[in-house]
């Protein structure tokens, strides 16, 4: 078995004993980049060198300190729209392609702290607008599960990278389901934490009031360690919350006996395929068993979340990606005078997804459709933010599917813009509603992962984090996935 | 609401984007099923309801202003397609 796959806590143990070192994961990681991802293509960047470099380093503190990071040593993916000094940050757009950070972002200076080791950068959509990664200006990413499909998006290279132990784990970023949704399609944990919970300066800004960084990993106590050393109040984002960060481990008893776990009707609707609805039925049947009180909720008001997202998401776009204007970095294209250096830059460099949500965010913010368009949808909300509310006095937590459906076939979607954002009608409202959110593996459909959501209140991740994690315990593991008869 | 072809044009200029014939065919048909898709809000009453521009009670974040290390100048022009001077250098903005 490959060392990525070991657990945190044997890990440690060797590297406490000395029988391992650093060195030893960081070309373990490197081995199995080199083996699995011509097949897969997670990275767009590997950075060998500043891996290594940080190993020694690491190496050189473990022998001389007994204090380890509580990441220390493991592997790790960053996802490209996550700025890391010195090492290019593409965005997965062609008007990044040049782009090298001048600073890292506060989640990457937060990893180094805690020990981890960045081996690069894992590709994702342009400006993290997909949900298959599809749209990534540079490769394709392939699920780990069946090579013919999606990773799911846009967080589709950090989740691939994990499930084919390329890395140990990944930060992905989560605006309207992108780090859940691939993590559901290719078996493996993925959480968004509660917006404000982490910091977002230096990530690379989408919707500035829907992105939220989180973990992607292998099972739900990673997650755990790995939200510890991110999470905080960040002088550099005024949108981080100043909230007390609890000790996540402690939340993981095994123990769900006399939680509330509700259970809303529109999840488990019409759109969900059959196979995803048998698994998280019996997952739920699971819950039940183990002491759980499941109670049937309505969320009457999450029928109106794509259209709201996909109003309110691209308008935020529109306003942040104003700044790709070839001035102060990025990829120029010449022009005769300056509005034309702008038109030539902006409409070769961006891709189509990104010009279509430019476009509708522009035309939903103009005079004249503000009211019908933007503010109908910050209306409407308000009311998804309320159903929320409302269930939140009788439950402790809520669960559903993470996606309706298992990864679907590469090129199976691009030609339909609405068909594709139709994707993420389990996710967004958790986005729209700023709540913590996990995906945890509850089985194969057709050989293919589903992903179990377990949804929480606000700042609340302990308690998502237990029921993920007490699930996962009484339940069977997924294999390692195929990879295409690769080894893994 | 429609959108017509040359509306879409507009907009795209707004934006700072050229699009070809073919794209603006292309984005007006695909604007405007995700604008009839959006139409889906007008059957919820909202006259009452309070816009959410965010999730969390935001307040302004303030700090004492007092002088700290800024970027320096070469940092800042790092990553500039084009320099002068110790300035982003840009084309005319004006032709000539």
């Amino acid at each position: 078995m490959s060392l990525l796959r070991e657990s945190l806590k044997e890990i440690h143990k060797r590297l406490a004993s000395r029988e391992l070192s650093a060195r030893d994961l960081a070309e373990e990681s490197l081995r199995q980049i080199e083996q699995k991802d011509k097949e897969v293509g997670a990275f767009l960047l590997v950075d060998q060198e500043g891996a290594m470099e940080r190993a020694a380093k690491l190496d050189e503190q473990l022998a001389a300190e007994d204090q380890r990071g509580i990441l220390a040593a493991l592997p790790a993916g960053i996802k490209d729209n996550l700025c890391t000094e010195g090492v290019t940050t593409t965005c997965g757009s062609r008007l990044l392609a040049n782009y090298v950070p001048i600073y890292n972002a506060t989640v990457v200076d937060k990893l180094n702290e805690a020990g981890a080791i960045a081996m690069g950068k894992l590709n994702m959509d342009e400006f993290a607008m997909g949900s298959s990664t599809e749209n990534s200006a540079f490769k394709l990413t392939r699920n780990p599960w069946d090579l013919e499909r999606v990773p799911g998006g846009s967080s589709g290279g950090s989740a691939a990278a994990v499930a084919a132990g390329e890395v140990y784990f990944a930060l992905g970023s989560d605006t309207g389901g992108s780090i859940r949704q691939p993590a559901a399609f290719c078996g493996v944990v993925g959480l968004k934490p509660t917006y404000g919970r982490v910091s977002r300066y230096g990530l690379v800004a989408f919707a500035s009031s829907l992105d939220q960084i989180g973990p992607l990993t292998k099972n739900v106590e990673d997650a755990a360690y790995v939200l510890q050393a991110i999470s905080g109040l960040d002088v550099k984002d005024s949108t981080s919350a100043d909230v007390e960060v609890p000790d996540y481990l402690s939340a993981l008893t095994g123990e769900i006996k006399g939680l509330s776990v509700g259970v809303p009707k529109e999840m488990m609707g019409e759109g969900v395929s059959a196979g995803v609805r048998a698994r998280v039925e019996e997952a739920i049947q699971k819950l039940e068993q183990m002491g759980a009180t499941i109670k049937e909720v309505s969320l009457p008001h999450s029928e109106y979340a794509v259209a709201t997202y996909y109003l309110l998401a691209p308008a935020e776009a529109s306003s942040n990606l104003a700044r790709y204007d070839g001035v102060r970095y990025g990829v120029r294209k010449p022009g005769k005078n300056l509005l034309d250096m702008y038109l030539e830059t902006r409409s070769q460099g961006f891709g189509p997804e990104v010009k279509r949500r430019i476009m509708l965010g522009t035309y939903a913010l103009s005079s004249g459709y503000y009211d019908a368009y933007y503010l109908k949808a910050q209306k409407v909300r308000t009311l998804i933010r309320q159903d929320f509310e409302r269930i939140f006095e009788e439950v402790d937590v809520i669960v559903g599917p993470t996606a309706p459906t298992t990864a679907f076939k590469i090129g199976e979607k691009v030609d339909d813009p609405l068909t594709m954002y139709m994707n993420d009608i389990l996710t967004i409202p958790v986005n729209l509603a700023g709540l913590p959110a996990i995906s945890v593996p509850c089985g194969l459909a057709d050989g293919l992962p589903v992903g179990l959501q377990v949804i929480g209140k606000a700042f609340d991740e302990s308690t998502i984090l237990r029921v993920a994690h007490a699930y996962e315990q009484a339940t069977e593991r997924l294999p390692v996935p195929p990879l295409g008869g690769i080894e893994a | 609401m429609t959108i017509s072809k040359e509306q879409v044009q507009k907009v795209a200029a707004l934006a700072r984007l050229k699009l070809t014939e073919q794209e603006a065919d292309q984005y007006t048909v695909q604007l405007n099923n995700i604008l009839q898709f959006a139409e889906k809000l007008n059957e919820l009453e909202t006259e009452q309801v309070e816009p959410t521009s965010h999730v969390l009670p935001m307040a302004n974040v303030l700090r004492e202003d007092e002088v700290v290390p800024s970027l320096p100048r070469e940092k800042a022009l790092a990553n500039a397609p084009d320099q002068q001077d110790g300035m982003f250098r840009v084309p005319a903005v004006f032709e000539e």
